[in-house]
């Protein structure tokens, strides 16, 4: 662990914090349907694409109206995305001529796009025409960021409003939500990728003499574009295989940097939003208090556990950290804090090899995935994530302070506590169970690469990740097989809509409610008290749900890497 | 008059107590019906999986299974927490039921004077009480107890409401106006009275006395509701943790047995707090019962720890309801002692509580002695017309009474218009302005000086709103005042709002705009004209002295009518919510020790590197598992006082509240059951258990 090391993991958290209200401010703006600085230029497509739509923007929506105009949207996501990857080796844009996706991959892949989860059981270069990046994923990497952030805003109203049973219009916040928050942001952002030497072309990969008189051929292709919306909008899902590890997604230490502030920096605005919203700003800082208090024990650790390295190694006289599965280019420290960030936030992109870290290493980001993708989280699925932690949490300690639960004036009761603790429930449903049945079908266990308690971990991290709509891999296994392909949907699919109907119907419930003025008796939600009291009951189900089946892969690895054995 | 006299409280239930404990036991069998238990989802999935290991028991004891003495106290356990989990519910009954059965005793044997013809209240038949249908017309005459809830129609009885509340003191019960109201199972002990039944048969107000302090007909409260889907939810997710533990074990090339994971899967569900849950409730109503405030419902009590402004009658809650003399201001040229003594003097036959109180303030704070009357002295009692009392003693005529009275009446022996000393009508305009009232003082016709009498504001109510004030909780005072009055008393009392010169109307729209606001209101009251005002409320207690109609009205009865009690009852109300929230949070703080004793032991035969997590050192894998599940069963045992008992409440803010709270239940939580497997470890290897 170095000093520069430090200097870097306070940096970026600062970064963080100082675009927090910057954002946060815009982005309340933008969902309020205010007038913001680009409504001259963006104002009239926003009303020409109403028109076109049929969508009047003043009629809000239940929260039942909302959801299912989400769902429909989901739909044809998945239809557009399963059709293009069937048909696209008679389509155009496919100068490889790639030939068609099978079902059950094509399956896997829709799901994993709309679901913002951007699980890839396939090689983009080697699997994808142009078509699908861009018109198939890339436009998804748009929606489903969106769909999640707008989520998040539907349930912040639920909160902010009273005695009303409308939350939004599902159409006119994903139009402005993409129009105003990520287009402008990715176009600047891209631009900034392009020059530190990303491509951005849509011309055939290129053919390069190697110094051996072989020949190579470099993939290129229109990577900038999706670059910038794959970290804005948490979705990880690569251009190549090697995700931000390969130096055409990844180009430069700069490039690194900027992609790690770009995880995070709409899913800590929606703390602000959330503030700014519910009318006391200090309510959104305490959300982003919990979050960060479980983000940088994450990176203590995780940074600990690389640079302290392997003790196998150690008995050899080798020493220095794990850089096992890092680029150089990157080192430990920026691969165990992108590998932190990518899985709290559940983008997923990955810049090393989560499978080589050290067993401790590696389970952070899997513990990051387990706790449910709050610490920022997916934008808008880590906020309406959290959000229902704070539910489960303030209504268990807010009954010790003598009065029904309230948060930011609303009460806690049996429904909001009953759908918090439907969507709490699919995390252990989904990884624990799918692991369970994974372990002990043999076709599943021979795609493992690592035997033991290793190969355990890596088939934990597979369900782990795609419930948690993170799609970051921790490699090793081989997941394009049936068995996986249409599991891991399931628990992407479940993963993100059980999460995201009952959080809708809290959103419902909460704006139906008159709102509580607080008092000297009121739970206090803004102090130290608050956050460590949300970090515990995070910790603590999360723990306690997870612990039997950490125990059996990352703990048990440590304790027996610690007495020489390895896996 | 307010009685002062409260009820002798009942002590509170022990565990020691064999007259609860004896039946208790026996009741914790008894509801072992699964029936019965399926309401309470934790100890219902304990009883399923209790059973299912029993069967499993059975069958390795025909097949003789190696483990067989290890397996059978882990089966013994099990059903011992799950006895104490009924133990603990038997319990928190137990002390109602005792109530009751006195109280039905008193229905079943009472009988009645059922009047025959109603145009004619001389001519009545015997009837057993519990026959009266409502409507009938009954005769209660001295020594009656009076067969059912009703309404006076005619005459006037002093009525003994001991059986319902405790207090001997005698209340008046007359026809017409408020205190018309007569309750089945009290004793009319003067007089004859003539009263219409209202109740019908099994709703009277003994019935449903008896049926709150049985808990027959305990409903569950909303947040009892709301936390019972959170321990099922809990409890669903450590289905999930341990049914998926042996396809693990399996990948890793091991195994472990049902009972083993039976053992984990039960440490790890809130048990505790599912044990104790509806203990607590019960606990929280008998905690108002013996406070002699019945709920009508679980649902007020909840909504009494959630109230926060309270709408409070001054008399009798804020001052002592009788203005009291607080001072004598002699004008210039007469002598303290002068004024005093005539002051004194003047009242000395006057009985009324202001009269009284001139004396005790004479002899209390200026030392001056009660005189003995005069052999030629007159009093004068205190008329409508003249506004004056007093006494004439020889030539002195002493009086006092309103002040315009006294200055008419020195005009008058005077002869000719008696000019006020300017200090007179300063005194008078001082007292006026504070809200009191003034009363002059005249010999003669010289004006001696002027009697400051006051509302006194109770001397420890100033403390207990400012610690209602930290609990968030809003005071506000009505009274009849007028605005200057009030606006004195309130700002002396520290209230936060008050009403003056109120109206039922005035209160019923005060507590919608509260309510419109986002408040919860309590009040208390006993009128009819409260009746819509109590039912408006969130949380309305009404005097057992007060009218059959408020009494409807109201969802709390306060048998002592005693309306300061209403802050106590928003205590309670908070107590239980408090010993809910810390119980749960200490329940499930506490399955990180049993996590640390028995996955270790679970584990270690696949890989002998997971002993490192058995940080207590528990001996055996058989051992901590066993340790586990007894710590588990008999925490049951040892939080039952606390759940009876409820934890303790102090009016701090919420967030010291909190901290402390969350220091004790939570932080205590995970380290206790540290230190109690460690103990009962050492205490099963001692013995040789396993």
């Amino acid at each position: 662990m170095t000093l520069i090391g430090w200097f870097q993991i306070a940096l970026y958290c600062a970064i963080i914090v100082a675009l927090t209200p910057l954002l946060g401010g815009y982005m309340t703006r933008v969902f309020n349907g205010e007038r913001t600085f680009l409504s001259p230029v963006l104002r009239p497509v926003e009303v020409v694409l109403y028109g076109v739509g049929g969508v009047d923007e003043k009629r809000e929506q239940s929260w039942v109206g909302y959801t299912i105009a989400m769902l429909l949207f989901h739909v044809g996501g998945f239809l557009i995305i399963y059709f293009l990857m069937r048909y696209q080796a008679a389509l155009p844009l496919n100068p490889a001529e790639m030939s068609a996706v099978a079902e059950d991959l094509s399956f896997n892949t829709a799901v994993s796009f709309i679901t913002n989860t951007n699980w890839q059981n396939y090689g983009g270069e080697s699997t994808l025409s142009y078509l699908v990046q861009m018109v198939g994923l890339t436009h998804q990497n748009f929606l489903s960021a969106a769909t999640g952030i707008v989520l998040a805003v539907a349930l912040i109203r639920g909160f902010a409003r009273a005695s009303v049973n409308t939350v939004g219009n599902f159409w006119v916040d994903v139009t402005r939500c993409t129009l105003y928050v990520l287009l402008p942001i990715c176009i600047v952002y891209t631009l900034f990728l392009v020059w530190q030497g990303m491509p951005q072309t849509l011309g055939a990969y290129v053919e390069a003499a190697t110094l051996e008189g072989g020949k190579q051929t470099i993939a290129v292709g229109p990577v900038a574009s999706q670059i910038a919306i794959k970290m804005l909008g948490t979705n990880g899902g690569g251009f190549f295989n090697a995700n931000a590890a390969h130096p055409f997604e990844n180009p430069t230490a700069l490039s690194n940097y900027v992609q790690m502030l770009s995880i995070f920096v709409l899913g800590a605005a929606l703390t602000n939003v959330f503030g700014r919203m519910v009318g006391d700003q200090r309510q959104g800082w305490a959300i982003l208090a919990i979050m960060g208090v479980l983000f940088i024990a994450g990176v203590v650790i995780c940074y600990w556990a690389e640079a302290r390295g392997n003790d196998a190694f150690t008995a050899l006289g080798l020493t220095g950290g794990n850089m096992e599965g890092k680029e150089v280019r990157f080192g430990i420290v920026a691969s165990a804090l992108f590998a932190v960030i990518t899985t709290a936030a559940s983008c997923g992109a990955v810049n090393a090899m989560h499978d080589s870290f050290t067993a401790l290493g590696g389970m952070i980001p899997l513990i990051n995935i387990q706790l449910g993708e709050v610490i920022i989280g997916g934008v808008g699925a880590g906020m309406y994530g959290m959000l229902l932690f704070v539910i489960i949490a303030i209504f268990v300690a807010g009954l010790m302070v003598g009065r029904t639960p309230e948060y930011v004036g609303k009460k806690i009761e049996a429904k909001e506590v009953k759908m918090a603790m439907l969507a709490i429930l699919i995390l252990p449903l989904m990884i624990l169970g799918w692991t369970a049945v994974a372990v002990v079908y043999p076709p599943a266990v021979a795609s493992m690469a690592n035997p033991g308690p290793h190969g355990f971990t890596e088939v934990l991290y597979a369900y782990t990740s795609q419930t948690g709509n993170n799609g970051s891999a921790f490699g090793g296994l081989t997941g394009n097989i049936f068995f996986y392909n249409v599991t891991g949907a399931v628990a992407m699919l479940v993963g993100r809509f059980w999460m995201i109907i009952p959080a809708m119907a809290i959103a419902g419930s909460l704006a139906a409610k008159k709102t509580v003025p607080p008092s000297g008796g009121t739970f206090p939600t803004t102090g130290g008290l608050f956050v460590g009291l949300v970090v515990g009951v995070i910790l603590i189900v999360g723990g306690l749900t997870f612990f039997p089946a950490l125990a059996l892969g990352p703990i048990v690895e440590h304790l027996a890497m610690i007495a020489g054995t390895t896996f | 008059m307010k009685s002062n006299v409260m009820r002798k409280r009942m002590p509170v239930a022990t565990l020691l107590d064999p007259k609860i404990a004896i039946p208790a036991i026996g009741q914790a069998f008894i509801k072992l019906n699964p029936m019965t238990l399926v309401s309470n989802p934790v100890i219902f999935v304990l009883e399923i999986v209790s059973l299912l290991t029993t069967v499993l028991l059975v069958r390795d004891l025909m097949s003789g299974s190696p483990d067989l003495g290890f397996s059978f106290q882990i089966v013994i356990w099990l059903w011992f927490t799950v006895l104490f989990a009924n133990f603990a519910e038997a319990v928190a009954e137990g002390r109602g039921k005792a109530q009751a059965d006195t109280l039905r005793q008193t229905r079943s044997e009472t009988r009645a004077k059922r009047i025959v013809m109603p145009d004619n209240y001389e001519v009545y038949e015997g009837v057993v009480a519990e026959d009266l249908e409502q409507g009938d017309l009954v005769v209660i005459e001295a020594g009656d107890i009076v067969p059912g809830d009703g309404e006076v129609i005619q005459g006037v009885a002093s009525v003994n409401e001991a059986a319902i509340t405790g207090e001997s003191a005698p209340v008046i019960r007359e026809a017409g106006g408020d205190r018309s109201a007569v309750t089945g199972g009290t004793t009319v002990i003067s007089d004859r009275i003539v009263v219409r039944i209202t109740s019908s048969q099994g709703s009277s107000f003994l019935d449903r006395m008896i049926a709150l302090v049985e808990g027959a007909e305990r409903q569950k409260t909303p947040n009892e509701i709301a936390l019972n889907i959170l321990l099922a939810g809990l409890t669903i997710i450590f289905v999930f943790a341990t049914v998926t533990i042996p396809s693990y074990a399996a990948y890793a090339g091991g195994s472990i047995s049902v009972i083993v994971l039976v053992a984990l899967f039960v440490t790890l569900i809130p048990t505790t707090i599912g044990a104790l849950l509806s203990a607590i409730g019960i606990a929280g109503m008998d905690r108002l019962v013996r406070f002699n405030v019945l709920a009508m419902s679980g649902r007020a009590v909840e909504a009494a720890g959630d109230v926060d402004t309270l709408l409070i009658d001054k008399t009798g809650t804020v001052t002592f309801g009788d203005r009291r003399a607080t001072e004598i201001i002699p004008v210039p040229g007469v002598s303290e002692k002068e004024a005093v003594e005539a002051a004194v003097l003047a009242s000395n036959a006057d009985e009324t509580p202001e009269g009284r109180s001139i004396i005790v303030l004479a002899h209390d704070k200026y030392g001056v002695a009660r005189k003995v009357a005069a052999k030629d002295a007159t009093f004068i009692e205190f008329s409508a017309t003249t506004r004056l009392s007093g006494v004439d003693i020889g030539g002195r005529k002493l009086r006092k009474g309103a002040v315009d009275a006294v200055v008419k009446f020195a005009g008058e022996q005077a002869g000719r218009n008696v000019p006020e000393p300017p200090a007179f009508r300063a005194a008078v305009d001082r007292i006026a302005r504070s809200g009191g009232t003034p009363l002059g003082i005249v010999e003669n016709d010289r004006l001696l000086g002027v009697i400051h009498l006051k509302d006194v504001v109770k001397p420890d109510i100033k403390a207990r709103f400012a610690a209602m004030r930290r609990m968030g909780i809003k005071t506000v005072m009505i009274t009849g005042d007028n605005p200057v009055t009030a606006a004195a008393i309130a700002s002396e009392a520290g209230v936060d709002d008050f009403i003056a010169e109120a109206t039922p109307e005035d209160k019923l729209r005060y507590i919608r705009a509260e309510q419109s606001k986002g408040h919860l209101v309590a009040m208390c009251g006993d009128g009819t004209n409260d009746a819509p005002a109590l039912a408006q409320a969130d949380v309305g207690v009404c005097m057992q002295s007060g009218t059959q109609a408020a009494r409807e009205a109201g969802n709390m009865i306060d048998l002592d009518s005693n309306p300061t009690k209403l802050i106590e009852v928003v205590e309670i109300g908070k107590q239980l919510l408090m010993t809910r929230g810390s119980l749960t949070t200490f329940s499930i703080a506490n399955d990180v020790a049993k996590y640390f004793a028995i996955i270790p032991a679970m584990f270690v035969v696949i890989y002998p590197q997971l002993q490192t997590l058995n940080i207590m050192q528990l001996q055996s894998a058989q051992s901590a598992i066993l340790s586990a599940i007894i710590f588990n069963a008999l925490i049951i045992i040892a939080l039952i006082p606390l759940a009876l008992k409820g934890v303790a409440y102090r009016p701090v803010g919420a967030a010291a509240l909190l901290r402390r709270n969350l220091v004790i239940y939570g932080l205590g939580g995970i380290i206790i059951p540290f230190v109690g497997i460690k103990l009962i470890d050492l205490a099963v290897n001692a013995l040789h258990l396993v």
